[in-house]
């Protein structure tokens, strides 16, 4: 088979570069593993909802038309969006489709997928960087009594054991899981390595109202000062409830929730926990301050003070002076650790000599670097900080598909 | 971020240290340095060190001079104290990188120093290293920084800067996570 362009990944950012080829009469097909929003389907547990709220969840021609704009999307009714998404706008999408490999070939790239061949001139990589869960080598360490399981896995607080559950990891899927698992009866301890401290509203607003009306989220990749930072900053600290409630340590510790540093090693099975917890919660704590002070400066200059509930600032994160450094995972107090470690992209089926030393794809905001006509979608601070998050891809995406298109008529 | 019209002078070549960063990250082989001391052991708790060499920028290195550092307990050990003792190094390790970590920062983010003082105390059971309770540990039980700084900066900067300095403190993050450590007979 022939075709123009071949986008991998039928996600938001496949379904949506889809719809900037097809606005420019672009000939390409989207190979789907599975079905349309395949990891949201397959790969995240059933109570999660977006962090970014309702009115943000937009993509290129479809903006949110529902009753809840300021509420955050189960995961469910993103499936059901970006089903409706792919059907409306006739993506050319063969799902169940999984692609072997990627190669460079006589007039661009050779693609096989359930092996069948695939001729393209451009290829797009669009299949998320959430792909695979980040493990660290101690886990390696973990006695065998200890359920272990990562977030790619986790379900609901009932497949795992009764007793203690040790967490580790405070971004985004750690602090909404360490919650959720304390809340069913199992205690939690939460380890808490670097993380990104944000409010779920400032002065009435939700935060990303805040990061996107201060102007954080359109800057560019190429005018941030530590570009390889930004794109491995940790998650914020943020939840999807229906109460829209915050979930920074200090409300996980109000629930009950044992706050420990970052996890180490673990060595004759006993898990060793860094003593730089306070200064890893000050640093959070100085840099969400910065960003509220950010905001306070744009609301006065934007005149929008008398409009707006008074500035203020949220309790320093307490850490308890007495916090302990090990914690024996012999003893049977924890009977299941959760690695919410991060996670990382999947392009293990990519036979190009593109990547850098630690294994990432080199590439100047999404055009990849020594492989013309191939693109990558879907990363975090792709093109912009908005990038990260699903409304990103609509600029994304347009931006990428003129690059494509120009690459095309350059031939 | 670049720095124009810079009036701010710690004595810290930011600009040597960008650069270094920037050619380090394209040659990651010259990053890789191996840090080393001597210790010779004189008599009872006496030992005495030397630190002259050290391998780094893909080559053998060399400081300007030899330092030497006497080693040893004190009286009240039944020792003759020719020497701070070995805990009391870490601390000045670990205060003299901090600092130095200060220094570099506020010459990053532009603000001037006028003096930096370090107060640092490990609190220790030594009860853990004579081996009479097994539950107490050998090391410190925790320790504590006290960081007086008169520099041209809000109290919030300052709080910054410190907590920055531990951020990139090699010091810092060997003594708060573990290492592996291999001791063997040559």
């Amino acid at each position: 088979m022939q075709t123009t362009a071949v986008i991998v990944g039928a996600g938001h950012a496949g379904l949506a570069m889809s719809r900037r080829l097809t606005e420019r009469s672009i000939d390409h097909v989207v190979l789907e593993r599975g079905e349309v929003a395949n990891s949201w389907r397959t790969q995240r547990w059933p109570s999660l909802r977006l962090l970014t709220p309702n009115w943000q969840t937009r993509l290129p021609g479809r903006d949110y038309t529902g009753d809840d704009p300021d509420g955050f999307m189960p995961v469910a009714d993103l499936v059901a969006a970006l089903t409706d998404y792919a059907r409306l706008a006739g993506v050319p999408v063969r799902t169940g489709t999984t692609v072997q490999t990627l190669r460079a070939g006589p007039h661009g790239f050779q693609i096989r997928a359930n092996d069948d061949l695939v001729c393209a001139r451009t290829v797009v990589l669009a299949t998320g960087a959430c792909a695979r869960p980040v493990i660290p080598a101690t886990a390696d360490a973990i006695p065998p009594s200890v359920t272990t399981l990562t977030p790619l896995a986790y379900r609901d607080p009932g497949q795992l054991p009764d007793g203690g559950v040790l967490v580790v990891g405070a971004s985004a899927t750690g602090v909404q899981l360490a919650a959720e698992i304390h809340r069913s009866g199992r205690p939690v301890t939460l380890a808490a390595g670097e993380h990104v401290r944000l409010p779920r509203s400032y002065r009435g607003r939700d935060i990303f109202w805040w990061l996107e009306a201060t102007g954080l989220l359109a800057e560019r990749y190429d005018e941030i000062d530590d570009l390889t930072r930004a794109r491995h900053l940790p998650s914020p600290q943020l939840t999807g409830t229906p109460e829209a409630v915050m979930t920074d340590l200090n409300s996980l510790t109000a629930l009950g929730i044992r706050l420990v540093g970052r996890l180490g090693r673990v060595v004759d099975g006993v898990a060793q926990f860094s003593g730089g917890l306070a200064n890893t919660c000050a640093l959070a704590d100085l840099k969400m301050n910065r960003f509220l002070t950010r905001a306070d400066q744009w609301a006065t200059a934007s005149g929008l003070d008398h409009e707006l509930p008074p500035a203020h600032r949220f309790a320093p994160t307490r850490v308890d002076p007495g916090t302990p450094l090990e914690l024996d995972l012999t003893s049977g107090e924890i009977t299941t650790v959760l690695w919410a470690t991060g996670f990382r992209p999947d392009h293990s089926w990519l036979d190009l000599p593109v990547r850098d030393r630690t294994g990432h794809i080199r590439h100047d905001g999404g055009v990849v670097t020594g492989a013309p006509g191939l693109y990558l979608l879907g990363m975090p601070v792709l093109r912009t900080r908005a990038s990260t998050y699903i409304h990103g891809a609509a600029a994304d995406t347009g931006a990428l598909a003129g690059h494509l298109h120009s690459f095309l008529d350059g031939h | 971020m670049t720095i124009t019209n810079n009036p701010v002078e710690n004595g810290v070549n930011v600009q040597a240290l960008l650069g270094a960063r920037e050619a380090l990250s394209a040659t990651p082989e010259a990053a890789e340095f191996t840090w080393r001391a001597t210790c010779t052991w004189r008599k009872g708790t006496h030992s005495h060190s030397t630190v002259d060499g050290f391998t780094g920028l893909g080559a053998e290195q060399q400081h300007r001079a030899t330092y030497e550092y006497d080693i040893d307990h004190p009286e009240c050990f039944a020792s003759e104290d020719n020497g701070a003792t070995p805990v009391e190094v870490v601390l000045v390790g670990l205060a003299g990188c901090l600092t130095a970590g200060v220094a570099s920062v506020a010459q990053f983010r532009g603000i001037q120093l006028r003096s930096v003082t370090a107060t640092i105390e490990g609190q220790m059971n030594v009860l853990g290293i004579l081996g009479a309770d097994p539950d107490i540990r050998n090391g410190f039980d925790a320790i504590t920084v006290r960081f007086a700084i008169d520099a041209d900066a809000s109290r919030e900067d300052l709080e910054a800067l410190i907590a920055q300095s531990q951020k990139r403190s090699a010091v810092f993050d060997v003594v708060a996570n573990p290492t592996k450590i291999l001791v063997e007979l040559a």
